[in-house]
């Protein structure tokens, strides 16, 4: 008997694949696409998210039976609120500039779909160490996106990845772009945000068609 | 004139769906018909145009470095802005529930159309968005801030309106099996997005050096020919 059951195990891997936030439960998509320029903003921003989500749901899972459901919502954003000035307090000690390009979107965690949508159809309903399990299986689905999206953008866009210049150096013309490459700066801009997650659903569901929608 | 150029800015420049991302759960969720499309855009531009105006208060009086200072003088040093996450929520979500009471009272038909879309709308990343970039850009008075909301909601509101009058559409075309739903509207949504930047070269905003900048290179660009343009681009990387 190890750490994880069976079932355990499947609260951490369906989130990445078959069931991921993002391109099936279509949650969380607003600080998803917003952050995505660069890698280590996504890479951070999944860590936060990570944090925020594996917490939340325990401290939510604790109180499931003494929270009135009429007044859920709002216990559910102090919660969540708390959590992220932990985070936001966090970021501007350690990583001043960083918090300066994720800007409003650490704030935006608060009403991040994926939070209050795991509280709503798990947390409520189940105990602490299973919700803890669906929080980080959820926000790794989530981080997998984010990671994808920064790293393709980054790449394309700038030539870099997390600020190393892995195709060469565009001003003295070394690596690639001796060979005449130049850089996608569209990239960076917000729309190929957008057209990069579709890309991403669209590779994805070809590859599994039961995901296949109807209009 | 200020009034015009932060109201026609929100709606279209810094327009919160393609420019910023915000609101995008339910913007992809409730753009299948036309009609509730309508409903929940009304409903965030009701939302955002009593929520912006009530946070700018609390910031200005509660939160920023020194608002305290109308208690008195021994308060004026206190920051209390690390608390504008929990402050903003608490407010969206009171005023919400408290619009949804006032407006079951004394408007069931338009309680009606709002009705189920007001709970939503709580943790809809554009409301708390609004009240958050209204803070960061420091907007000066109640009155532009105001403007500021209901511009932001008209553009939430233009923008849902058309992804769903384009999904009705769609339904006849023949889209690639594994980009149906989902996908094609993501894709849908990136090229309006370029199409809205189109809008970022009709103010210039004269508060930043760098659009003027653009405009000066492409002008000269244009003069000269494809070849003396890569030269010049050359040697503007080589300066920098």
């Amino acid at each position: 008997m190890g750490l994880l059951s069976k079932k355990d195990t499947k609260l951490i891997t369906d989130p990445l694949a078959d069931n991921n936030p993002i391109t099936i439960q279509v949650l969380g998509i607003c600080s998803a696409l917003a952050i995505t320029a660069e890698l280590k903003a996504s890479i951070v921003m999944a860590v936060s998210v990570l944090f925020v989500l594996g917490i939340g749901n325990v401290v939510i899972s604790l109180m499931r039976n003494i929270i009135p459901s009429k007044i859920r919502i709002i216990v559910q954003l102090v919660v969540v609120a708390a959590l992220v000035i932990i985070v936001d307090q966090v970021l501007k000690a350690f990583a001043y500039e960083l918090s300066k390009t994720l800007s409003v979107f650490v704030g935006l965690i608060i009403t991040n779909c994926i939070i209050m949508g795991r509280f709503e159809a798990f947390a409520l309903g189940n105990g602490p160490w299973r919700s803890f399990l669906d929080g980080i299986g959820n926000a790794a689905g989530y981080g997998v996106i984010l990671i994808i999206v920064g790293f393709f953008r980054e790449l394309l866009g700038s030539g870099t990845l997390l600020g190393f210049k892995v195709l060469g150096d565009p001003i003295e013309k070394t690596g690639l772009y001796a060979l005449g490459y130049e850089n996608n700066g569209f990239m960076l801009l917000s729309p190929m945000a957008l057209i990069v997650v579709g890309i991403i659903i669209w590779v994805q569901r070809s590859r599994n068609k039961a995901l296949i929608e109807d209009h | 004139m200020e009034h015009i150029e932060l109201f026609f800015k929100s709606i279209f420049i810094d327009n919160m769906v393609f420019a910023t991302f915000l609101g995008m759960c339910s913007y992809l969720a409730v753009s299948k018909k036309v009609s509730t499309a309508v409903g929940l855009g009304a409903a965030v531009i009701f939302v955002l145009a009593i929520t912006v105006p009530l946070n700018w208060l609390l910031d200005q009086y509660l939160l920023q470095p020194g608002a305290l200072s109308w208690l008195g003088a021994e308060y004026a040093d206190y920051d209390l802005s690390f608390l504008s996450f929990i402050m903003f929520i608490a407010t969206i979500a009171t005023m919400v529930q408290l619009v949804e009471i006032v407006v079951e009272k004394f408007s069931p038909s338009l309680y009606n159309s709002l009705g189920i879309f007001l709970p939503l709308i709580a943790v809809n990343c554009a409301i708390l968005g609004g009240s958050l970039f209204m803070q960061s850009r420091e907007i000066p008075t109640l009155g532009l801030a105001l403007n500021y909301g209901v511009g932001s909601g008209i553009g939430w509101f233009l923008a849902i309106l058309a992804i769903a009058a384009i999904r009705e559409k769609i339904r006849y075309s023949n889209v690639p099996p594994a980009l149906r739903g989902l996908g094609i509207t993501f894709i849908i949504t990136g090229l309006m997005a370029i199409g809205f930047m189109s809008f970022g070269g009709m103010l210039t905003g004269g508060d930043d050096e760098a659009p003027k900048a653009d405009e000066a290179t492409q002008v000269e660009a244009s003069k000269e020919d494809l070849n003396k343009e890569k030269v010049l681009a050359n040697n503007i990387k080589v300066n920098e």
